[in-house]
């Protein structure tokens, strides 16, 4: 199961997060804060995964995170997760931000936070794997987006009517 | 109502949305909390709206808030308001609210029952899925009890991505109301042979995580799994089985035999792998860990596999990642201490290959060669069975041919000449035989050069000892070298004991390198003038030879590729026939190099299909390579030219950003420019106006103007043979004309969201996709990083062709930094020239006589001087650059023909005298005609 997905930046600051086992908001920051600290001090070119953290669910808790430019996507996950089948999530999981928002960088995270969550709904559901097939990913995200955009043509029709008339 | 509707809408326009809220915090840094307090209290204000788009956006914020660390739990009431909006985007905002900030002690969850349950049932799969989603984060043990029938169902639903996300979901049922676990069991078990992979993963994902709490009471699905496992594709799910099997393993040791075969299957994958991800950093950590793999490997299948993996993985492209061939060579011989590989032979040609190849290792590789040939018993336990003595053909070759490095020769030639070499298999013992005897030279020259001309006698003496054993084999190779040798060496001896010096000589016998050659090198040596390598040397063989007798091949196997076709009914008239088909052939070729200058009158006295004059040119290059076919030729004169192109370009740009920087500012001359204007494929000028001052990144490098969509590829431009077939039936659309226009990235920064767009003009219209307005740009459909250049083709339609056009574009694009992105605009005019209407099309001589003969067309000439090319040059360039078509070329004189999109016809009479070119031309739009023959003119003016 996975516990946790932090993304946070090169500072600390979180872009996303999303426990999948409830602790309270000051508790969340705290996990942010350590996990970044653990994370952020390591080496680029050490190993990617980390273990015998303590910060969730005791001992059966390890770390395994990517770091992409000024971002760091870190999954909490306990033992009946694979590291690499993890790390490969994670490359999923921006490979397919990358196609959504076209090239994607920080910024897109950061103002589209909701948009990022639905596409990673679409990927892990409940702390469970739920899809690593990155068209598949890709195109149910995009059928929702088409939903939304033509309930929003709907609503501002009145408006452009308004302007118009 | 419809006024409230409207009201509220108007309303929304000027609240803050997440993006203002975002970029708000971003411009409060000193004082955050503040500024994030006085949002709070506009999003209460919100909340207490009834318009719940207004409603879902303040709880869009709320979700943003709660990340930042905000406790948001007073809200809960709205978020369930929100996520009980009957509008899909506001119910998915509710519910990722909800499961970012509902648990089990939210009180509110008791009310979400009934309208989860109504989602659940939703007609619209994304309302299941997106209540599916939500409820996974926030079930209590009271949801799972009223819900779980439901999710059951859902589990047999007809779309598979709700399948997967309800059979996901019975896991957090399950735990949370264990109850459900029996009942729903059968139905997940069912699951796991669904037709839909990602299904199949959820419930093996599902089923992995329940077995991990109790694996005893899953080890009835193990030959389920063990299916799943050797059937799936999906890493994701192998990983997962593996990790139950692990579980399952103790419980039922039988198990563990059967897991062996489809465990060795992944880790050939991964080796598979191994192959791209090795760099010149981690080349030698990972032929560690190989060899590492290689001691401890049993069975000798899963070994050998190994071994060629490490060789496959080192010689890969050239030996690029090795850096230190030393330890290449050290790998080599440590490999050769496997017993029982098949590989032998193939770790042989590898040392053969780097030791000749790689000059600065020879001493090494002689030492290690040498070491191997001492310790030959070592490597030939059990002789003629095993593969791994192949590598003392390669040990004996490597130490004759360099035996200048030898430390100590005579102990290896010692090696070389033991008994039991002759149990070796026979083509090796003839490589030993033969450079035993390089050896022997080396060494007698080593000898003579002491006072003790005994010691150079006592080696003559051992290879006469010594070399009958070889004179008797049985092997005819072994037996010939061995019997020449032992003559000779018989003969020095004599020679020695009349104290005559003879290593000079024998050394002669063996003098000279042999050098690596490139195995295509032979390609490169030109075909001497007047050797006609397809002309037969005899007279061709007869027909029942050439039936049934395969000649048979006698030093190798002759490959298949090599045999030509065979030539059946050949006899003197067809040769002729043959021969004048090649002048002719050679005569249209302008890369041929004709013999003589009379040659080059060639009539075309045959006008027929075969005969379909196409000429194919490209002035720059004059020499044919030989054996290379048409199309490649073109691929490469394409490479090259652009490359020309983009060097030209870049020194141009530097020009031009000279006088920028030098103050003078002015407008780039939007005329035609003459080295440009050369370029072949040449016909829209884009001429960048007012070069922004920072040097723009983007340059509209290379674009060419085609008509109709046909040109997929661009080799269609320099093979108008190639066209002629797909054009006609495109001339239906003969008012579409297609602008590919290549992109290059020039900057060290990321560029996207590029838009093309042009000012349309009465006659010419960008075509833009339906529903997009008239001064739309259209998005090119790519991204360039640094040093990335990408074509893209433009649709244009045109009314009337003929005249020519200049069109006044646009492109827009970002320029995307580490933390900045710029908005960026270029100007640039595209050039329709009425050449580029035209289309390159073929007409015998018979229809092109008709066409003149029916008085349709209107007439026109022009006079060209100073014209300095030879007539088919200028022929060529017409072709080219124009769209003609050769019909007919009678010595100095040629007629042409080319047809536009709109099917007029335009046919030329081309005649040469001296330095001036005279051309009469006949079309039936006069207008068109004087625009083509201006056009010509131009062209011919710049060289």
């Amino acid at each position: 199961m996975i516990k946790a997905i932090l993304i946070f930046n090169n500072h600390g600051k979180p872009r996303l997060i999303r426990f999948y086992q409830y602790f309270a908001e000051d508790m969340q920051q705290q996990i942010i804060r350590e996990t970044f600290h653990l994370v952020s001090k390591r080496d680029d070119n050490v190993c990617n995964f980390l273990e015998g953290g303590s910060l969730i669910g005791g001992s059966d808790y390890k770390l395994i995170y990517r770091h992409y430019a000024t971002l760091y996507f870190v999954f909490c996950v306990d033992s009946s997760e694979s590291e690499l089948g993890i790390l490969d999530l994670i490359q999923v999981f921006v490979e397919t931000l990358d196609k959504c928002f076209e090239n994607v960088c920080e910024l897109d995270l950061i103002f589209h936070m909701d948009k990022v969550h639905y596409i990673l709904q679409e990927v892990v559901m409940g702390g469970m794997v739920l899809e690593t097939n990155m068209n598949e990913i890709v195109a149910q995200v995009e059928v929702q987006n088409r939903m939304e955009k033509s309930e929003v043509s709907v609503q501002c029709q009145p408006v452009a009517e308004l302007i118009s008339g | 109502m419809a006024l409230k509707i409207v009201k509220g809408s108007i309303d929304r326009m000027f609240d803050k949305n997440l993006q203002d809220l975002v970029r708000g915090i971003r411009n409060h840094k000193e004082d955050e909390a503040k500024y994030i307090s006085t949002c709070i209290d506009e999003i209460k204000q919100e909340l207490k709206q009834d318009n719940i788009a207004v409603k879902a956006n303040a709880v869009c914020k709320l979700t943003y808030l709660q990340m930042l660390g905000y406790d948001v739990s007073w809200a809960a009431f709205n978020i369930v308001e929100v996520m009980s909006s009957s509008k899909f985007t506001y119910k998915r905002i509710g519910y990722l609210a909800a499961s970012q900030c509902f648990h089990e002690s939210t009180d509110v969850i008791m009310l979400t029952t009934n309208q989860i349950r109504k989602d659940l049932s939703s007609p619209n799969q994304y309302d299941t899925g997106v209540a599916l989603t939500g409820l996974s984060c926030f079930v209590t043990p009271d949801l799972a009890r009223d819900l779980a029938n439901d999710i059951m169902t859902l589990m047999s639903h007809t779309k598979p991505y709700i399948r997967k996300k309800a059979v996901l979901i019975m896991y957090k049922v399950f735990l949370k109301y264990p109850e459900s676990l029996r009942p729903a069991f059968p139905r997940l078990k069912e699951k796991l042979e669904d037709p839909d992979p990602g299904v199949q993963s959820a419930a093996v994902n599902v089923i992995c995580e329940l077995a991990r709490r109790n694996p005893k009471n899953y080890l009835s699905l193990a030959p389920l799994f063990f299916k799943l496992m050797t059937s799936s594709t999906n890493n994701w799910v192998l990983i997962k089985i593996i990790k139950l099997f692990g579980a399952l393993t103790p419980l039922e040791p039988r198990l563990g035999k059967k897991l062996i075969e489809p465990l060795t299957n992944l880790i050939h994958r991964a080796l598979d792998l191994l192959y791209g991800m090795v760099s010149k950093k981690n080349l030698m950590e990972i032929v560690k860990k190989l060899m590492l793999h290689v001691d401890k490997a049993e069975g000798t299948t899963y070994r050998d596999e190994l071994l060629t993996k490490i060789i496959d993985i080192c010689s890969q492209s050239n030996y690029q990642y090795i850096t230190n061939f030393e330890w290449y060579i050290s790998i080599l011989v440590e490999l050769t201490r496997l017993e029982g590989t098949r590989h032998g032979h193939l770790i042989a040609s590898q040392m053969l290959d780097v030791a000749i190849r790689v000059k600065a290792i020879r001493a090494f590789a002689v030492a290690q060669m040498a070491t191997l040939l001492d310790n030959a018993h070592l490597l030939t336990g059990n002789m003629q069975r095993n593969g791994i003595c192949e590598v003392l053909y390669a040990a004996a070759w490597i130490c004759g041919e360099f035996s200048e490095h030898l430390e100590n020769p005579i102990q290896t030639l010692e090696a070389m000449l033991r008994p039991k070499v002759a149990t070796l298999p026979g083509h090796i013992q003839a490589v030993y035989v033969q450079n035993a005897a390089k050896l022997f030279a080396t060494v007698l020259k080593g000898q003579e050069g002491n006072t003790d001309s005994t010691a150079a006698q006592e080696t003559s003496q051992l290879m006469i000892d010594r070399l009958p054993l070889f004179v008797q084999s049985a092997n005819l190779e072994v037996q010939e070298r061995a019997s020449c040798i032992l003559q000779l060496v018989k003969y020095i001896q004599k020679l020695q004991q009349k104290d005559v010096e003879v290593a000079e000589e024998v050394s002669a016998l063996f003098a000279g390198e042999l050098n690596p050659v490139a195995p295509k090198a032979q390609k490169k040596v030109p075909v001497p003038e007047g050797l006609d390598l397809d002309a037969w040397i005899n007279e061709p063989p007869s027909e029942s030879e050439s039936e049934d007798e395969q000649p048979k091949a006698i030093f190798a196997k002759e490959e298949p590729k090599h045999s030509r076709p065979r030539h059946t009914e050949v006899d003197e008239k067809e040769l002729a026939r043959r021969r004048e088909a090649r002048k002719q052939e050679q005569a249209n070729n302008p890369f041929y190099i004709k013999a003589s200058p009379s040659s080059q009158k060639v009539y075309q006295d045959t006008p027929g299909v075969e005969h379909i004059p196409v000429v194919q040119i490209d002035l720059s290059v004059p020499l044919k390579v030989p054996g290379m076919p048409m199309s490649d030729q073109y691929v490469k004169l394409e490479e090259e030219r652009r490359q020309k192109e983009r060097a030209e370009k870049k020194k141009k740009e530097k020009k031009k950003r000279k006088e920028k920087r030098s103050g003078r500012g002015k407008k780039q001359d939007s005329g035609p420019e003459s080295e440009e204007d050369i370029t072949p494929a040449h016909m829209v000028d884009i001429v960048t106006e007012e070069m922004p001052e920072n040097a723009l990144p983007i340059l509209i490098l290379f674009y060419f103007l085609s008509v109709n969509i046909l040109l997929t590829e661009m080799i269609a431009f320099f093979w108008p043979s190639f066209k002629v077939c797909d054009i006609q039936g495109n001339l239906q659309d003969g008012s579409q004309v297609v602008v590919s226009v290549i992109f290059e990235n020039k900057c060290d920064s990321f560029l996207k969201s590029m838009e093309f767009n042009v000012l349309d003009s009465l006659n010419s219209k960008l075509q833009r996709p339906e529903g997009s307005g008239p001064h739309d740009g259209l998005t090119v459909p790519f991204q360039l990083p640094p040093g990335v250049s990408n074509e893209a083709r433009f649709v244009f339609t045109v009314q009337s062709i003929v005249m020519p056009q200049k069109l006044k574009g646009t492109l827009t694009f970002i320029v995307k930094n580490e933390d900045s992105s710029t908005h960026e605009k270029l100007d640039f005019k595209l050039h329709f020239t009425c050449t580029s209407y035209l289309i390159t099309t073929p007409c015998y001589s018979d229809a092109f006589a008709k066409l003149l003969e029916s008085g349709d067309l209107k007439g026109s000439s022009v006079r060209l001087e100073g014209v300095n090319m030879p007539f088919h040059h200028l022929l060529a360039r017409i072709c080219f650059h124009h769209h003609f078509s050769v019909v007919e070329r009678i010595d100095s004189c040629a007629s042409m023909y080319s047809r536009s999109i709109q099917g007029h016809h335009v046919c030329l009479l081309v005649k040469t005298s001296g330095q001036t070119v005279s051309i009469d031309a006949k079309c039936d739009e006069p207008t068109l005609l004087g625009n083509v023959l201006d056009e010509i003119k131009q062209t011919f003016s710049q060289c």
